[in-house]
């Protein structure tokens, strides 16, 4: 069980590291890009990804994450 | 120019773009995370890659999705890059000490119970899945480009392969050659234009992958690398204001 614990841990800090937001967003900005795709804004998108990949760096530095 | 001429040129220049962007990657790694780290992703992806090539050849185009792969590849590097970049821009602004990773490095091998091993310790593990998926991915391209060429006229792999091959020897030739002054750039600067440039790649992937038809093409990757490059400086300046004020309130409090 230690070394399950231990093993997920090691998965959580080498994805997730020491800022949640970054995880999340990082997943969150392809999610919405697939729903803008889907949605045919080809432009939007374009400008829509970089926009959320700098608003969650944003978010994290102002949170002030370790 | 003879048709055959065309392919090995036509093969050459695509194979060469997907080749540069595997070396920007493992040069990138190499410059912050050691060459040893670097090498090692290198050599695994390779022989990955030759692997999955050997047992599935040309079947390879109908089993992989490359799609699906850049999608998960793309999230991944968007992920370590932005947290690479939040680091480098923490340290920029003064809020971060400037070598932290051996820390890290200890917290994470305890987590796991282990004690480090003085020779394996300077692999670092971060640094080669991103050499490593950077092979990978790169060198499946080129695999699809070959094969797809292959598949324009009877006798044509041979020329494909070969145009494929001096593309992968030109690039491994520059990659010689550019690392050594490369290496003269202080550790935090890099470190801040390889974050840059992994959210870029990962930006450009992932949107690849699920269907974001980029209008510049390849060409969106430097674009892409600039905004991120201005809106992180618009964000070390910022945040350096803000640790300054807060430095000089506690001061002044105390």
């Amino acid at each position: 069980m230690k070394y399950l614990t231990g093993f997920a841990m090691f998965w959580w800090d080498f994805i997730v590291g020491d800022s949640i937001a970054l995880a999340v967003g990082g997943v969150a900005v392809l999610l919405i890009a697939a729903g803008l795709v889907r949605a045919d804004q080809q432009m939007v998108v374009q400008l829509a990804m970089p926009a959320i990949v700098v608003a969650t760096l944003a978010v994290s530095l102002l949170r002030g994450d370790a | 120019m003879s048709a055959t001429a065309f392919l090995v040129a036509a093969t050459f220049l695509a194979s060469a773009v997907e080749a540069v962007e595997a070396l920007t990657i493992v040069l990138a790694v190499g410059l912050t995370h050691g060459w040893r780290t670097a090498l090692l992703g290198v050599i695994a992806g390779s022989v990955a890659l030759a692997v999955i090539v050997a047992a599935l050849g040309p079947a390879l185009v109908s089993v992989i999705h490359l799609d699906q792969l850049q999608v998960l590849i793309g999230v991944l590097l968007l992920i370590f890059g932005l947290q690479w970049l939040r680091k480098a821009i923490q340290r920029s602004a003064g809020q971060r000490a400037m070598h932290d990773e051996d820390a890290i490095f200890q917290r994470q091998v305890s987590s796991l119970g282990a004690t480090p091993d003085p020779v394996k310790s300077d692999i670092d593990w971060n640094g080669f899945v991103v050499s490593f998926k950077g092979v990978f991915l790169e060198g499946l391209e080129v695999v699809f480009i070959v094969l797809t060429f292959a598949a324009s006229r009877d006798g044509a792999l041979g020329p494909a392969i070969l145009g494929a091959v001096l593309a992968f020897v030109l690039v491994c030739a520059v990659g010689t050659v550019v690392h050594r002054p490369l290496a003269r750039v202080p550790e935090n600067t890099i470190k801040w234009v390889v974050a840059v440039l992994l959210i870029s790649f990962g930006t450009f992937w992932g949107g690849e992958g699920i269907g974001v038809e980029w209008s510049l093409g390849d060409l969106t990757i430097p674009v892409l690398a600039v905004v991120y490059a201005v809106a992180g400086l618009a964000l070390t300046s910022m945040l350096a204001r803000r640790t300054a004020a807060l430095r000089m309130r506690t001061e002044g409090a105390a």
